[in-house]
């Protein structure tokens, strides 16, 4: 698998030239699977770059999204082959037992929020409830649990052969287990990322931050570092920044937490480009 | 496409983490079942009817529950196992409430409203049960 980050910030677009190096598009993920497929995860505003150097015939793209915040889906509108009627895009998002996917995206898409209805859209994408579990998509296996954070949301396990990706953008495990040393079974999202050759986590806050913010369903640096640990990955890369956060913000915070205790496996702070083989 | 809940390692759903998260900050007992009756998580309050501590024993498998307590319906006649709040909330997959008296491993007989919830999550998957109890003076 190839993954490709074009959107690596969290909340809300940061975009500047301060924000220049690490980004400052909201979360999107690109993924080629060796057959050539493309999954993409998330649809934030990072997607629009994505979209911008697709082949246009583009056989299929899989677009999983976590969940439905709007740093999530604001990408959407502005996604290129939703657009083309000749493209096969298809969507899959948490399953509600009280509204359809359509319903939900429609809050977004669709005037006044934005000028173009979900139904309108000239490609008609094919919409999704993921099934929480495992299941196959385009050769690939692919492991869906929901997680902790504010409102239905996902995390997802992508197993190509022997090799695996774990996505967990927006996660808040340390609400589950205080210090993430308790019962592994009990920890938010860590049968997803046991033994993954990738981990990509959430990395908003330091830990001072996150002593005020507990429940919004994020993670400090630290406990990045220390659910990886538990979780025994390969690497880890750290990502949904903090908006408020400059470049040189994210050099002090990360030259201080990585710092801070040993750490047995390599880490890699994400960065908008950044194309990593997994 | 097939889906199966086949996780890498035992994972408790995250509905059953949060609403553990939530009982342990309440005062008055609190059980949280597993889809095979299995009484997953119990919180302080509730250790002393059960004979034992979560930290240190664990969860306490359904057949050992009902060989834990002693149950009768208020004016003490018999009450049958399958309509005990918790079995209705796992096997019918609705809501119960009865009050009940209950002798626990303290041996202790208390009358007690139980109160059982099934686990419903997103997909229709049936998680278990949560129960809430509250003594009654009588």
């Amino acid at each position: 698998m190839k993954v490709t980050f074009w959107g690596t910030r969290g909340s809300i677009a940061a975009a500047g030239p301060q924000t220049a190096r690490y980004g400052g598009n909201t979360s999107c993920v690109e993924l080629r699977t060796a057959g050539g497929g493309l999954i993409v995860l998330d649809a934030g505003t990072g997607i629009v770059s994505l979209a911008n150097g697709l082949d246009p015939d583009t056989a299929r793209i899989d677009l999983l999204l976590t969940h439905l915040h709007m740093d999530h889906i604001q990408g959407l509108g502005f996604f290129g082959p939703l657009y083309n009627p000749d493209a096969e895009v298809h969507i899959w998002a948490p399953p509600s037992r009280s509204r359809d996917l359509s319903e939900r995206l429609s809050r977004y898409l669709a005037p006044p929020l934005f000028p173009v209805r979900l139904r309108d859209l000239p490609c008609q994408p094919t919409l999704h409830d993921v099934p929480i579990g495992r299941f196959e998509l385009d050769g690939l296996t692919v492991q869906a649990d929901l997680v902790s954070h504010p409102y239905t949301t996902l995390g997802y396990r992508i197993e190509e052969g022997e090799r695996s990706l774990t996505y967990l953008p927006d996660h808040e495990p340390a609400l589950t287990s205080a210090a993430l040393d308790g019962e592994p079974a009990w920890i938010s999202g860590l049968a997803l990322a046991t033994g993954a050759d990738l981990l990509i986590h959430d990395a908003q806050y330091s830990d001072a931050e996150y002593e005020v913010r507990v429940g919004w369903g994020h993670s400090s640096v630290n406990h990045a570092l220390n659910f990886a640990r538990m979780a025994g990955v390969e690497k880890l890369v750290l990502f949904h920044y903090d908006p408020v956060r400059t470049d040189d913000d994210l050099d002090a915070l990360f030259e201080v937490e990585l710092a801070r205790e040993s750490v047995e496996f390599p880490v890699q702070p994400a960065r908008e480009g950044d194309v990593l083989d997994v | 496409m097939t889906a199966d809940r086949s996780p890498t390692g035992r994972q408790m759903p995250i509905e059953l983490i949060l609403l553990r998260q939530a009982a342990s900050y309440l005062s008055i007992p609190v059980w949280l079942a597993d889809e095979d009756g299995d009484l997953v998580f119990y919180n302080e309050p509730a250790e002393a009817s059960l004979g034992r501590r979560y930290e240190e024993e664990g969860a306490l498998a359904a057949s050992e529950l009902a060989e834990t307590f002693q149950t009768r319906a208020e004016d003490g006649s018999n009450v049958l196992a399958e309509d005990l709040p918790i079995n209705i909330a796992l096997n019918q997959r609705r809501p119960d409430h009865k009050t009940l008296r209950v002798r626990g491993m303290d041996g202790d007989w208390r009358v007690l409203e139980v109160t059982a919830f099934p686990i419903e999550g997103q997909a229709g998957r049936h998680l278990g049960a949560v129960v809430f109890f509250w003594e009654v003076d009588r």
